[in-house]
């Protein structure tokens, strides 16, 4: 981790703010580098503050931030009597400016919850009424014929359905990347691989203890997803339970790149969504999530089981889809709260506020938590001087491949790295997985969920072994150190004979 | 290793190859030897020879040159053939496409990225393996999880090992290989699962890197989860039914940190996709006459981007035939026009070349979908007017079935379209 800080710096991304020794005291560090504390981290470097983000993993957006569905709701499904329910709406407005400021993919694909029988028609009709009271534009009734023009590929069966032109698609992992890289460039103290193992008031004070030592500071935010209840109690706050809840998901192979275009929405029962299909923003259709409780917030294993429960619901109202295109599937946690809703406030311990219970959708919600979240900085005391230097937006990320001939040929020209094909799957050049690690990408997973590099159908067989090479160059550290995602996550180890060690380490 | 690098890639070139393997460098030789005069091999590797050169066991060559060599000889050897005919090689250089009109656009470390003209162009890119993806192992997803020619990689190339204690999944060659070089670095392999209830690779293979060491292959048998957060932990194996469904009630647990999956081959056709060739949906390589040319004038392909050889030597005959070709097409000489078609009927996966003349010799590869002793490889007309059959004693999916078809053979057929069925006798 100290290696990569100091590639950063010495790259001159991380734009140390004004003061040029580290200050003893800072106003806000924040426990979690999720969805939720990367936008909140961006949006405190808007003000001359010294905040510092803790993430146990080696890279934000490591948690259930990487492993949902990546969808910004339409707005209209969650209850607007809920704390979710008002910030998902909120939440969902202002994704476009973020999009435009960072340069991730953001598209408004539009949603369509359908009716398979006459039962369902009150349902949708109540959610039709339930978001136009919250102000959601353009719902609409179709018709089973609009449906069938325009997503031939439904089943035949669906009678009606709701559209909602509001609902869009992210990768939120790279939504967490380019959060968190742009809130460094203005300033933000962020590290990774550092587990925060206690937390302690005196004098208005919290010393927050971690692996990697202690900080001190006014203000603590409890954004640690599945783990912000053990935070609430080492800060000796009020008991914060949370419930995981696990939902698989399966993406399906590109041949079925678009059979369908909208995200579809079963009609919902009281208790679920239900299971998706999911047009990710890469093009790649994506069903899921299920929905069941478990005890081990660190359980991702995915089961046969949850893969016959997507596939039976969804091949109800999309037929043509089948496990037969499964090309990789994950799970991800859920951090249910008791209440099922979010907890977001100040609690009786002064200067620590929860950010917790963050489960769908929290991440549409995350922009306008992280406005929330300031806002309540400041009601708790904390002053907010606006820097003048705040810069918005991102460096746009080289895409060679899609780039025309001539720029390619000038490019590679120009730049040597930009001569050698890294992935044969996506198409991925060196220079990019270059400019990947640059921007703070340390193993394996780093590069694949910020380049697609191994994410393709050969699942890293190439790329792996070239993407290691260079993981290893440039952060300086041996071969076998490279990492599939941190911690004990090895790929290879030292020969046991001895022999041949010069080759794994030049 | 020896090399050549092209000082400069001006002008015209009569033949490009895309892909420096044993195929690529056996079709520019042979390119060469029918009178092209410039021929240039690409290869995206830092040295030319393809997948042979991390094959450091002996075994190859055996038909070819007639010796016993590794596989980075025989690879030497193709090389330095096609060098001291005159072939250009440019290694560290990827064949991004072929456009319509045959200008191959490359990226190469040396060069940058160019468009380079050529009067004919030969595919052979070669194979990749199927991954853990193509059988959805539900579980975990710790780091461990890898093919073994990645592992074969990390071991020959990188002189590091992928773990301490390694399950193999399929019995696939390169995975069998590995059982036993993984052995020999003192990793302790657990055991070999395959879901068939025959094994996949060489039988030669089973012998020598798996009975000779003792390693235990569990036939009808599969992985049915992996555990371990950041690295595997132990997988979960059961035995499997006569429809190869998992029989969950006898499973028992494996531990071991790494698991090496070695569940076949497929071409590489990302070019092929691009450049819209046709496709046969079983082999997934593209679809060729009995001259190896694809369903583009002129772009010609052979190994194992077409079909995938189980050995290197008839590689190199395929090779021999596409590079003829090329050399030939670029000269202004067409291949003779194929008058039957062949498809492949009951007990045949595929068979290649996908059409064929009834005025020449060729050889006809295929490979059967089921194991069968005492049967016969019967050659027919839709009509059944026209029936040959070859005795053969054992077909064995894991054997590809090289079978000679030529005028004698097929003097009394009169049709269009041929079919190949292996049938019981
Ligand atoms: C299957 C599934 C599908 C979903 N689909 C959607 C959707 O389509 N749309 C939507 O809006 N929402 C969706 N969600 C919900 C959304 O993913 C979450 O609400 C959101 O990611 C929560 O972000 P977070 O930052 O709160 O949590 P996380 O991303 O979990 O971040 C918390 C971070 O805290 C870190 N941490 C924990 N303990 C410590 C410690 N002691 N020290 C340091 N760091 C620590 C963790 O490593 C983690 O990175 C879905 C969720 C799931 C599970
Ligand atoms: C891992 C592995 C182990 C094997 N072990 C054995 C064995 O033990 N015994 C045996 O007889 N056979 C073995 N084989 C099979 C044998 O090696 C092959 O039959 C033979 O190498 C195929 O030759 P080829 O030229 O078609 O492909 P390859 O040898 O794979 O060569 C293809 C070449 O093309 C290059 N290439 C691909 N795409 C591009 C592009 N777009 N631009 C530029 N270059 C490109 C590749 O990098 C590669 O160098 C093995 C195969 C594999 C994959």
């Amino acid at each position: 981790m100290l290696c990569a800080r100091r590639s950063l710096r010495s790259r001159g991304l991380v734009a140390r703010p004004a003061p040029v020794t580290m200050p003893e005291l800072l106003d806000v560090v924040i426990i979690g580098g999720g969805v939720v504390g990367c936008a909140i981290a961006r949006e405190l470097t808007r003000y001359r503050l010294r905040v510092c983000l803790l993430e146990k993993e080696c890279d934000v957006g490591f948690g259930t931030s990487k492993a949902n569905s990546g969808i910004i709701h339409g707005g209209h499904h969650s209850d607007p009597r809920s704390v979710k329910g008002g910030l998902e709406w909120e939440g969902n407005q202002l994704w476009d400016a973020l999009a435009a400021d960072l340069g991730f993919g953001f598209k408004r694909i539009g949603e369509l919850t359908i009716a398979l029988s006459e039962a369902d028609l009150p349902v949708l009709e109540n959610l039709l009424s339930r978001g136009r009271a919250k102000g959601v534009t353009g719902l609409e009734m179709w018709t089973a014929e609009h449906v069938r023009a325009a997503e031939p590929n439904l089943s035949q069966d669906i009678i009606a359905a709701l559209h909602a032109p509001t609902t869009g698609v992210v990768n939120p992992y790279e939504a967490c990347f380019c959060l968190a890289e742009s809130a460094v460039r203005n300033g933000l103290d962020l590290r990774t691989e550092t587990t925060v193992l206690g937390l302690s008031l005196a004098d208005g004070i919290w010393a927050v203890d971690t692996s990697g030592g202690t900080l001190h500071t006014r203000f603590v935010l409890n954004a640690a997803g599945l783990f912000s209840g053990d935070i609430a109690a080492l800060a000796g706050a009020p008991a914060l339970a949370i419930h995981p809840r696990k939902g698989e998901e399966y993406l399906l192979d590109k041949r079925l790149q678009g059979h369908i275009t909208r995200v579809i929405f079963p009609c919902p029962s009281p208790v679920s969504k239900g299971i998706l299909v999911i047009p990710t923003y890469d093009g790649t259709l994506m069903v899921g999530p299920t929905a069941h409780s478990v005890e081990d917030p660190l359980d991702l294993t995915t089961s046969a089981a949850g893969s016959d429960e997507v596939f039976s619901s969804v091949q109800r109202f999309a037929p043509g889809i089948c496990p037969r295109d499964v090309i990789a599937q994950f799970a991800g946690l859920r951090a249910a709260a008791d209440g099922d809703d979010f907890v977001i406030g100040p609690t009786s311990q002064k200067g620590f506020i929860n950010i917790a219970g963050i489960q769908s959708p929290g991440l549409t919600a995350a922009p306008a938590i992280a406005l929330r979240v300031v806002g309540l900085l400041r009601d708790e005391g904390l002053g907010l001087a606006p820097r003048d230097d705040f810069a918005p937006g991102l460096p746009a990320p080289v895409h060679f491949m899609s780039l025309s001939t001539e720029a390619q040929i000038e490019l590679a020209e120009r730049d040597p790295r930009y001569r050698r094909m890294s992935c044969r799957c996506e198409f991925i050049t060196e220079g990019e997985i270059l400019d990947a690690i640059g921007r703070g990408a340390k193993t394996l997973d780093g590069i694949k969920f910020r380049t697609r590099a191994g994410m393709g159908r050969c699942q890293g067989g190439f790329c792996a072994a070239r993407c290691m090479e260079l993981l290893a160059r440039e952060l300086d550290i041996p071969f076998t150190d490279v990492t599939k995602r941190g911690g004990g996550s090895w790929v290879a180890i030292p020969r046991l004979t001895g022999v041949a060690q010069e080759a794994s380490h030049d | 290793m020896i090399s050549s690098k092209p000082a400069h890639l001006q002008g015209v070139y009569d033949v490009v190859v895309a892909g420096g393997g044993p195929a690529g460098l056996g079709a520019a030789l042979a390119a060469r030897e029918a009178g092209a005069e410039r021929v240039l091999v690409v290869d995206r590797e830092k040295e030319a020879g393809g997948i042979l050169l991390q094959c450091i066991h002996a075994g190859f060559g055996l038909h070819h040159f007639k010796e016993e060599l590794t596989g980075p000889e025989y690879a030497g050897r193709v090389l330095r053939e096609a060098l001291e005919h005159g072939v250009d090689v440019l290694s560290d250089a990827y064949a991004l496409d072929v456009l319509p009109d045959k200008r191959i656009k490359l990226m190469s470390a040396e060069h940058g990225v160019t468009l380079i003209e050529a009067r004919a162009a030969v595919l052979s890119m070669g194979a990749r393996e199927r991954t853990r993806a193509a059988i959805r192992i539900p579980g975990a997803r710790p780091a461990g999880v890898l093919t073994a020619g990645f592992a074969q990689r990390l071991v020959n190339l990188q002189g590091c090992l992928p773990g301490r204690r390694v399950a193999i999944l399929g019995s696939g060659d390169i995975g069998l290989i590995m059982a036993r070089r993984l052995t020999l670095e003192g990793v302790e392999v657990v055991g070999v699962f395959e879901l068939m209830p025959y094994a996949n690779g060489l039988n030669r293979n089973i012998v020598q890197c798996l009975r000779d060491f003792d390693i235990p292959l569990h036939l009808s048998t599969t992985v049915v989860q992996v555990h371990g957060r950041e690295r595997v932990e132990k997988v979960t194996v059961a035995p499997v039914d006569d429809h190869l469904k998992p029989v969950l009630s006898k499973a028992w647990d494996v531990p071991c940190d790494t698991l090496l999956v070695s569940i076949g081959l497929i071409p590489e056709n990302e070019l092929s996709r691009q450049m819209n060739l046709r496709l046969d949906p079983v082999t997934n390589g593209p679809v060729v006459n009995s001259a190896m040319e694809t369903s583009r004038d002129g772009v010609f392909a052979c190994g194992n981007v077409v079909h995938i050889h189980d050995l290197v030597d008839f590689v190199s005959a395929e090779a021999g035939l596409a590079g003829r070709w090329a050399g030939l097409a670029a000269q202004g000489r067409r291949p003779p026009e194929d008058n039957v078609r062949l498809s492949a009927g009951e007990n045949v996966g595929y068979c290649v070349p996908h059409s064929l003349s009834t005025e020449r010799e060729h050889t006809v590869y295929l490979r059967v979908r089921k194991p069968m002793e005492q049967s016969v490889i019967r050659l027919s007309s839709s009509d059944g007017r026209f029936t040959v059959d070859k005795k053969v004693r054992y077909v064995f999916p894991a054997e590809m079935i090289n079978l000679k078809v030529g005028p004698r053979m097929l003097q009394n057929f009169h049709g269009d379209a041929l079919r190949i069925d292996v049938l019981p006798r």
